[in-house]
Parts: C-alpha cells; sequence; structure tokens
C-alpha cells in the first residue's frame, strides 16, 4: 500500500484546516500592510463633506442659529438644521429601544456636543472652518447630572417632546425623566428569604459610564444614485441589514433601492450598532445634492456623543445561611440612559440579559427590577464587548459573593464552589427563568485553582499581610476570584427581536464547480476573524480546505439576511446556520456520490472530505469530484449545481463560562496598581480556532483591565464631559497590559450544531470582576466591603486614606 | 480636529527664522517638534496664521560637550538625547528622563527646545533644566540674551520669551563625576502627563550630601524649582527624616489643579512620594 496515495482520515483532516485548526487569520495580510478599506477610505468623485456643530451646553433652549458667516465660507453648500429637516419628518429618528431621538437638536440640546447643525462643504477643512462659525444662541436650563436626582419632583422636565406621554415603549412611565421599570423574578419570595435569612449582605455597586472606543470612530459615506434611484451607504455598521430595514422605514425609500455595505471596520464592542445623526445627515445631503457624502467623526465625538455603555447603579443584596449556602438574590438597578434611550437591547428586554444576574450560583429564588432615566448626557446604553447588560450582572453578582465572603469569614474560592450549579443539573433553569444549556463549573474552578496554586497564593497574601502591618512593606497583595456565566447568541426569534426583527442569522454557500467556494453570511467582522472561522467551520463540515472557501459579510445586495455582529451571536448563531447550509450541501453531495458509485443513497458514508462505500472505502467520491458532477453530469432527478441557504432561528441561547484568578499589587502610598498575575479559563465549548479565541481573550482582557483600572465618561455638575479625549480615557498600551495566561476547559451546548458557544466576550465579562475583586480584596482584611472603579491611582490611594493606611 | 489654515514656512538660517518672524508679525508661531502646538492647532485652542518650521535649521541640532560644559541644540530630539552615549557619561539624567516622555513615535519627532520654550507645566524637561540649573540661549532682532531656566517660566505658556525671539539652545555644567540623580514620574499611562515628577541630582560624600537641586513638574502652572527643600538636603547626612523633611518642603511649593489624574491634595501628596523617591534613588546612584 502507498500511504501517500493514500492519505489516512487525520491527514486529510489536517489539510482542510477545519475545526480545531489554529490556521492563521486570512484577513490579517492585507491589514498588516495598511491595505485595509475602511470607511474613511472610500473616495467618490465628486464626493462632499458633512461635519457637526455641536452643543456647548448640556441642557439649553436654542434662542437662534445664525448660519451666515459660517454659509460665506468658501466651498460650503449648505447647513442643516432641525427646521430643515422637519418638512421631511427627519429631525427626529426611532432608536433600537422604541425611542426617539434628535437627528439634530429641536429647540433644545439635551447633552453636551448633542449634534446642532450639519455642514455640507467641498472639503473637511472648509467644513470644519464653517463649523466654527455656525453662530447658535443658547439659554441655559437647569441640568440633570446624577440619576438619583432625575426622578425627584423637582426635576427639571428633559424630554418635552415627550412629556405628556406616559406610556413607554416599555409599559408605564412613572415620572417624566423616567423611561422604564422592568422586573423579573419573584419579589415576595425573594423578600420572604431575605426575611429570614440568618445573613444578609446588601452594597451599591456602580459601574460606571464608559465607553467602548473603538480605534476606528463612526462614519459613513452615502450616495444616491438619482438616475436609478438607489441609495448606497458604505458605513461602520454592526448590522448592515438592520441598517437597511430602519433607513428604509425612516426614508420610504423601498428596501430593494438600499444598499448598506459595512467594509472593513476596526473594532466595533456594540459602539457600531446603533443609529447615529451623522448617517442620517449624510443621506439626506446625499438625496438633496445627488452626489456622495461622507461624514467621519473624530475621537472626541466618538467619546462624547456615540453609544456609551454601563452606567449602571446596582443595589445588591444576597441571603445566605451561616455555612454560606446563599438562599436568595435581590438587585435593584438605577440606569442612566442618558437624553434618549438608545440602547442596543432585544425588544423585549430593556435591561437586555440583566437576569443572568443569579450567574453561576444555585441560587433558589431572585429578583430584580430596573427603573431606567434619563440625564442629561450623551445616549446609548450599548453592550460593550459583553452580551446586553451580562457584564453589569456579573459585576454586580461577582462584587456581592466577594462581599458575602468577607461577611461569613469565608474564602471567596471556596464560597463559589459551594453554591455552583452541579455537572449534573444541567440543563438548568434559573430562578430568573433562563435554561443553561451546559457547564461543568467545579471543573472549571478547581483547575483554575490547582493551575494558579491558590493555596500558595492565599499563604503569600497572608505573610505580605503580617509585613505590611509589621510595617516591612508599603505594598498590599491583593487576590481576585472572578467565576462567571454570560448569555450569548441572541437570540430565538420567539422572544429575540429588535424593532421586530428577528434575531436569526444566516448563510448562503456556493460550491463553485471545480470544488472551492463562497460563503455569505448575514453578520460583519469588526476584527473577530470571520473569514478564517467560518471558512474552518464550512472546511470540516464540507470538506473542501478553508482556504479554498472565501468568506463574504457586509454587502446587503449580496449577503442573506441577518442581524448583525454583536453580544457574541456570529458563532452561536451564524456559525450554527454556516454548519446547517454545509449539511445541505452535504446531503445533496452524497445523492450524487450514491449515483456515481452505484449504490444506494444509504450505502455511502461520509468520512472528512469525501463519500465512501460502507464497507469499501476503496470506493469513494471526493467532495471535489462531486461539486464538478454537480454541475456538469446529468443526475437522474437532481437539478444541476450544488448551492445552501439556511436562515438558523437558536433554539435557545448558549451560556459559555469561565474562571479567572487575578494578583495585583497595590502601592498604598501612590494607589499605583501593578497586576502581577492574570490567569483565565474559558469554557466556549468547541474551539473552531483556538489562536484566535486566544486573541480574543487577550483583547477582552486588555478592554477589562482598561474598565477596571481607569475607564470613565465623567461629567462635571454642569453636564460638562470631563476629559473625553484620549489625553484622559484610559486606552492602555502593551507597557499597561500584563501578560495573560489563558486555558480552557471544552463542555460543548448540546443544542448548537457544532456545540461552539462563542468566546469574544467572555474576557471583558469575567475581567472586570477579577480585576476588581483583586483590588478589593487588598483592603478586604481592613474590613473594606467595596469601593468604586475606576481603580485608579487616586481612588486606590482614597480607600487606602479612608482606612488610615496612608500618612 | 481640523486646524483652521495657516502658512507654512521653513527658513533654513537662524536668521532667517528671526527675519520671517519679525516681518510675520504675532499671528507667526514657531513649531519645532509639533507635539504640544499641532495638537492644540487641531483642537483650534491655538490658531496661529503662520508657522515658522524650524528643522531646517541644522545649527539647531545636536549635543556639544566640552570638558564639563553641555550644550543641545533646541532641536534635538527626545530620541536624540536617549541615543547619547557621550551625553549618558557625563549627565545620564536627560536620557534616562527623556525615555520617560511619551512613546518612540513622540520622542522620534519631539524636541528638547520645543518641551522647554513651549511654557506647558506638563512638560518634563524644563524641571530638569531648573534642576540642572541651565541657562536658556535666546536669539532675536536685538540679538542673544541668557536667561536662567529657574528664571525662565512665568505662568502656564507664559515665559521669558519675547516675542519674535527664538530659544536655540540650552546650556548647563556636567554635575561633577559620580553625582546621584533621579527622575521620578508617576502618571497613568505612556503618554500622559506626569500626576507629579521629581527631578533630583546631588552628590554625596562621606555620608554627607555636599550640592542638592530638586524641582518639580506639573504641580503648579510653571516647572518648580524647590530651593528650600533642596537647601535641607545640602549638608544633611540624607536620613530618612530629612529626606522627609525636604519632600514637605517640596510639597509647600506646589499648587496643582483638580484633573482626570486626581485632586489637587492627592497630586500634592504624590509630588511628595515622588521626591523621596527620586532622593533615595539618586542616593543609590551616587558614588
Amino acid at each position: 500500500m502507498n500511504d501517500q496515495a493514500n492519505p489516512s482520515s487525520a491527514e486529510r483532516a489536517a489539510k482542510l484546516q477545519g475545526m480545531g485548526s489554529s490556521r492563521k487569520r486570512v484577513e490579517d495580510a492585507r491589514f498588516t500592510q495598511g491595505k485595509g478599506n475602511y470607511v474613511d477610505d472610500i473616495k467618490l468623485p465628486g464626493m462632499l463633506f458633512g461635519d457637526f456643530a455641536r452643543s456647548s451646553h448640556a441642557h439649553a433652549r436654542i434662542v437662534s442659529i445664525n448660519k451666515e458667516a459660517a454659509l460665506a465660507v468658501p466651498g460650503v453648500i449648505a447647513i442643516l438644521t432641525a427646521e430643515d429637516l422637519k418638512p421631511l419628518n427627519l429631525h427626529y429618528m426611532p432608536t433600537l429601544a422604541g425611542d426617539v431621538q434628535a437627528v439634530l437638536a429641536d429647540e433644545k440640546v439635551l447633552f453636551q456636543n448633542q449634534e446642532v447643525a450639519f455642514v455640507v462643504a467641498e472639503d473637511r477643512y472648509a467644513a470644519a472652518d464653517a463649523v466654527e462659525l455656525v453662530e447658535i444662541e443658547y439659554e441655559a436650563l437647569p441640568v440633570v447630572v446624577d440619576p438619583f436626582t432625575a426622578m425627584d419632583a423637582d426635576a427639571p422636565v428633559l424630554r418635552e417632546d415627550i412629556a405628556d406621554k406616559m406610556e413607554g415603549a416599555h409599559g408605564t412611565r412613572n415620572h417624566h425623566n423616567h423611561i422604564f421599570y422592568w422586573q423579573a423574578g419573584d419579589k415576595e419570595g425573594t423578600d420572604k428569604a431575605m426575611a429570614e435569612a440568618e445573613v444578609v449582605v446588601e452594597e451599591l455597586i456602580s459601574y460606571p459610564r464608559v465607553h467602548p472606543s473603538p480605534l476606528e470612530t463612526c462614519g459613513c459615506v452615502a450616495s444616491m444614485d438619482k438616475v436609478n434611484g438607489k441609495l448606497t451607504i458604505w458605513g461602520t455598521f454592526q448590522a448592515p441589514h438592520a441598517v437597511r430595514t430602519v433607513a428604509s422605514l425612516i426614508t420610504t425609500i423601498p428596501e430593494h433601492n438600499i444598499r448598506i455595505i459595512s467594509p472593513d471596520i476596526g473594532g466595533g464592542f456594540g459602539n457600531k450598532v446603533g443609529v447615529y445623526p451623522g448617517y442620517i445627515c449624510a443621506a439626506v445631503a446625499s438625496i438633496v445634492t445627488g452626489v456622495p457624502v461622507k461624514w467621519v467623526e473624530d475621537k472626541i465625538e466618538n467619546l462624547t456623543s456615540t453609544a456609551f455603555a454601563r452606567d449602571y447603579h446596582m443595589t445588591g443584596k444576597i441571603a445566605a445561611t451561616n455555612e454560606g449556602k446563599i438562599t436568595g438574590l435581590a438587585c435593584h438597578v438605577l440606569a442612566d440612559h442618558g437624553a434618549f434611550d438608545a440602547c442596543a437591547d432585544p425588544t423585549q428586554f430593556p435591561a437586555g440579559f440583566f437576569s443572568i444576574c443569579t450567574g453561576s450560583y444555585d441560587i433558589p429564588v431572585a429578583h430584580c427590577g430596573v427603573d431606567g432615566v434619563y440625564t442629561n448626557k450623551a445616549p446609548g446604553g450599548v453592550a460593550y464587548r459583553c452580551s446586553f447588560r451580562v457584564t453589569e450582572a456579573a459585576y454586580m453578582l461577582e462584587r456581592m459573593i466577594d462581599v458575602l465572603a468577607l461577611k461569613l469569614g469565608m474564602d471567596p474560592a471556596e464560597l463559589r464552589l459551594k453554591n455552583f450549579i452541579t455537572k449534573d443539573q444541567f440543563p438548568y433553569t434559573s430562578a430568573l427563568g433562563w435554561e443553561y444549556d451546559s457547564g461543568d463549573y467545579h471543573t472549571a474552578m478547581e483547575q483554575a485553582m490547582k493551575t494558579v496554586d491558590y493555596e500558595k497564593l492565599r499563604k503569600e497574601q497572608a505573610a505580605n499581610r503580617a509585613a505590611f502591618t509589621a510595617g516591612e512593606t508599603r505594598s498590599l497583595m491583593g487576590i481576585g476570584v472572578a467565576f462567571f456565566t454570560e448569555i450569548v447568541g441572541a437570540g430565538p426569534v420567539k422572544n429575540c427581536d429588535i424593532l421586530g426583527l428577528g434575531m436569526f442569522d444566516s448563510c448562503e454557500i456556493r460550491i463553485h464547480p471545480t470544488g472551492s467556494a463562497i460563503a455569505r453570511l448575514g453578520t460583519i467582522s469588526q476584527g473577530q476573524g470571520h473569514a478564517t472561522t467560518f471558512a474552518q467551520i464550512l472546511a470540516t463540515e464540507i470538506g473542501l480546505p478553508a482556504e479554498d472557501i472565501t468568506v463574504e459579510e457586509g454587502d446587503t445586495d449580496t449577503a442573506p439576511y441577518g442581524l448583525g455582529t454583536y453580544g457574541s451571536r456570529s458563532t452561536p448563531v451564524a456559525g450554527a446556520a454556516t454548519a446547517m447550509a454545509g449539511r445541505k450541501i452535504r446531503a445533496k453531495a452524497q445523492m450524487i456520490a450514491a449515483y456515481l458509485l452505484e449504490v444506494h443513497d444509504d450505502d455511502v458514508e461520509w468520512d472528512v472530505d469525501r463519500f465512501q462505500v460502507k464497507g469499501n472505502p476503496e470506493k469513494f467520491k471526493t467532495m471535489k469530484e462531486l461539486a464538478f458532477a454537480a454541475y456538469n453530469q446529468a443526475i437522474p432527478g437532481l437539478e444541476p449545481g450544488l448551492e445552501a441557504v439556511s436562515y438558523y432561528d437558536p433554539p435557545n441561547m448558549t451560556y459559555p463560562y469561565g474562571a479567572y484568578i487575578c494578583v495585583v499589587d497595590v502601592d498604598v502610598d501612590t494607589g499605583v496598581v501593578d497586576t502581577r498575575r492574570f490567569y483565565a479559563l474559558d469554557d466556549c465549548g468547541t474551539r473552531i480556532n483556538p489562536m484566535i479565541i486566544e486573541g480574543q481573550v487577550h483583547g477582552g482582557l486588555t478592554e477589562a483591565l482598561a474598565i477596571a483600572m481607569g475607564q470613565e465618561i465623567a461629567y462635571d455638575e454642569m453636564g460638562n464631559v470631563k476629559g473625553g479625549s484620549l489625553m484622559d480615557y484610559y486606552i492602555p498600551t502593551a507597557v499597561e497590559t500584563p501578560e495573560w495566561e489563558t486555558d480552557f476547559t471544552v463542555t460543548p451546548s448540546p443544542h448548537h450544531p457544532i456545540g461552539a458557544k462563542g468566546v469574544g466576550e467572555s474576557p471583558n465579562v469575567g475581567g472586570v470582576p477579577a480585576f476588581s475583586n483583586a483590588v478589593n480584596n487588598a483592603f478586604a482584611h481592613f474590613g473594606l466591603t467595596h469601593t468604586q472603579m475606576p481603580h485608579d491611582h487616586w481612588r486606590v490611594w482614597k480607600t487606602a486614606e479612608k482606612l488610615g493606611l496612608t500618612g | 480636529m481640523i486646524p483652521g489654515s495657516f502658512d507654512y514656512h521653513r527658513p533654513d538660517s537662524i536668521e532667517a527664522a528671526i527675519g520671517l518672524l519679525a516681518s510675520l508679525g504675532d499671528e507667526a508661531r514657531v513649531v519645532a517638534g509639533g507635539h504640544s502646538l499641532i495638537p492644540m492647532m487641531k483642537l483650534r485652542m491655538a490658531t496661529p496664521e503662520h508657522l515658522v518650521d524650524l528643522q531646517d535649521i541644522t545649527s539647531l541640532r545636536g549635543i556639544t560637550i566640552n570638558g564639563a560644559e553641555i550644550s543641545i541644540g533646541a532641536m534635538t530630539t527626545q530620541a536624540e538625547l536617549i541615543a547619547s552615549d557621550q551625553l549618558a557619561a557625563v549627565c545620564p539624567i536627560l536620557g534616562l528622563a527623556a525615555a520617560q516622555i511619551a512613546d518612540p513615535q513622540v520622542r522620534n519627532m519631539g524636541t528638547i527646545g520645543g518641551n522647554i520654550a513651549n511654557g506647558d507645566p506638563g512638560n518634563d524637561m524644563p524641571a530638569l533644566m531648573q534642576a540642572l540649573d541651565a541657562v536658556y540661549i535666546l536669539q532675536g532682532p536685538e540679538g542673544r540674551r541668557d536667561v536662567a531656566a529657574r528664571d525662565f517660566y512665568e505662568a502656564a505658556y507664559f515665559t521669558a520669551l519675547e516675542e519674535g525671539e527664538i530659544l536655540t539652545a540650552a546650556r548647563f555644567s556636567a554635575p561633577p563625576s559620580g553625582h546621584g540623580h533621579a527622575y521620578e514620574k508617576q502618571k497613568r499611562k505612556i503618554g500622559d502627563y506626569a500626576t507629579a515628577a521629581a527631578a533630583v541630582v546631588l552628590t554625596v560624600e562621606n555620608n554627607s550630601c555636599q550640592t542638592a537641586a530638586i524641582a518639580l513638574t506639573n504641580v503648579g502652572d510653571t516647572p518648580l524649582y524647590a530651593e528650600e527643600a533642596s537647601q535641607i538636603l545640602r549638608g544633611s547626612n540624607l536620613d530618612k527624616k530629612t529626606i522627609t523633611a525636604a519632600a514637605n518642603a517640596a510639597k509647600a511649593i506646589t499648587d496643582p489643579a483638580e484633573d482626570g489624574r486626581g485632586p489637587a491634595n492627592f497630586r500634592t501628596h504624590i509630588a511628595g512620594i515622588m521626591v523621596m523617591r527620586a532622593i533615595e534613588k539618586a542616593i543609590e546612584r551616587a558614588k
């Protein structure tokens, strides 16, 4: 036998570079050579540029807008204000959360840097000069900055446009600055558990307002072809099809005459899910002028006006026995949504999936309630590298578990192990109604503790604490443990939609006659490496090498309809669609193979890249051969061609999880926190590309470091944004970033075709509480239960000072 | 982040540059590496009508060491300060401090002249120049004059530089061989200005401090030469108590603003910590 002529199944599988292969990213060839094609790289003949004159006030009535001086700048074509958009009924646009948002400020401004006038000019320099010259006269109004005062009886009315509309998109509003109240769980039962508990802990856990701050800001090029009536918009869209549908609803241009293209996108992290005034203004300007109009915001505009994340003020309460068995969980959230409710959440979930807040623990009864309020801040509330409000929930819970451990005098890891949902409880229905698909938490936690030698770390910490007390060191060691369960892959159409659009996703595959293929999906990569990983799923499913499969996304004229990429949904939903479409290809190929091999369909079996006759593997037809036959051989009863499309409506969410352990050293004299060690174990089910998973975990942990240690979009009492530039907003560099240790266990999702759960957002969800718990833990022996993020130098030093450790 | 329109000039001699400034008047600004001025122009906090770029004036570039006398041309980049072995041999603090400024890309463009002439209290080099007791060479239509770094700074962005003058070099004597030195800077991340920073240069003989100079960065609207704190060290045995006293004296002259790095009292506290750590490190390095 000639081995070379008959490679084994394993050898053939390796050549495909399918699932499990650390295949190099195919995207990187162009990115590393500076040959990506981003929105701002798009240059069209005669293209104009738009730029915004923005509000200097957080809350003010617009007395007048004088465009004269600005219009006199050479090269300025037009200046749009709300008055110009009103006749088109475009001065307000729908948000993804069922609210409306002013495209250009209508009579008054509601946050600093709000869009007031849109200057259109021949180049961006003329536009910028004109922006300076738009004279806007304001009459200042009292501002609401603190969400805790938003619903005071005498709080100023922020949203005059809906002041008398007390029935909101998510139920009754009980104050003019109230947006919604949403709740889940058993209030009465939870109250009872609290009343009867041996131990109750309660703490206000605030997750400050942060911003996803992708490297590339938001922008678009809108181009109206007046000859054929077709509007094309290239933009930084995480959900191009949803944008097309919304654009059609807003403009009344039929959907077939709108083409949305997401070119290369330089990071999204939730910031590019929503619809922004710049998109509408650029489209209107192009429709009016008949030439393309580009709008690209700068970093300050991105940080101060496009979607923020978090700003959740969570009062958590846990009931437990003296032995540390949790008997109930309650949480009330005050959610600051800014001036317009522009959250990106599935319609039925105005607080996202916050009710995942029972986390990884078997908690018998729970209740959570969320009040959303308006303030004079930028709108948003997007899922910054996490599923909808999941990182807020995980942060609250994982901090509260540590607070409980402190109260009980128990080790935080031991308390977690004691309360985990056990392996044999899956599928597990949580007290707040979610059905967890699979998990083995004890194994993950024990593997994490063993790898870092947790016991030794705690001994070392005890020695450090003794040395600190003895005055031998000014550094305190902190150990942060976090165990999270995410809920991702939104989601089942029966309960997940955005603006009525069901949250399925899709894949369409065409096999070419010579045995290569193109796959198109409804998602869009912003750095996740879809062109690499989706080809791997297909390589395994249809037996063609990954390198012979092109993956294309982001053009609504060619890609099948899908809801886009955010909330870790691409692998759980579009990945499943890809596998299912691949299986349809294989089913047809099986019939062709049976015909060619002159046996019954049931007498051939699949083996890596071919169908072979059962019991006679020497008789086979490879997928490559079958592709050629599909197009070029008349096969009775079968149409020519080899194509498939799958729209996948997931039966359930997926529930990735992980165990993270972080060790920090806190300098009490300076407040500087050094991360000595960070270990992250992730279980994301089946692993498609281990190298890309590791890259995702590295990126997400770096964002977690940024959030925990420095990121904050803060406002002063006048509603001015403090530090709205990268001078202040904390983006760590390689110097600030510690070395990440990654690890994994594999517990496949039982309902997903390939068992994958998604991983992109796990490290942000688990990383933030791990860092925060480590900093809090450094001071725990002095009685500190909780100190607010971000743990920047000043706040950490202040904590030390309050505990009497400085001076 | 788009500047207003301006004209751009690139003279090839100091005389030509001075002539341009004289003819263009007060709407002209000199640009060296551009890493302070260009961002301010992009934010339209500065809107000069003319930029006079000094990069073609080769006589402004380079480090000259003549015995103990050191002269650094205004257009010498931070990267060149870091790369100079000659400078490291006689006055290592400059290269070590330059390495704490921003990141490599910025240091390849940013110059010592721009850093010391701009009057930004966040810049690092002014405090070093004060600690080294440097003299700045200013050239203008009236000729040349020398101003001590310790007398140069008046308020944030206000200096002794007169209209039409260009800072062409910084000159100072290298501290004695075996001197101790340190520049301790606390910052939030690479590229950030200091929460507080301290430069210390001292000499020690038989456990007694012979000379000492301390200066502070970004804890007032100018760099601060801490004379009283320096005085406390001189003649002392540099014990813990003396170091604490010097730090307290240094803290007393600070007047930082609250900003994203923290409130004023925190930044003053950090200034004290930086002074103590810089003194301790300088003592370690002193031979």
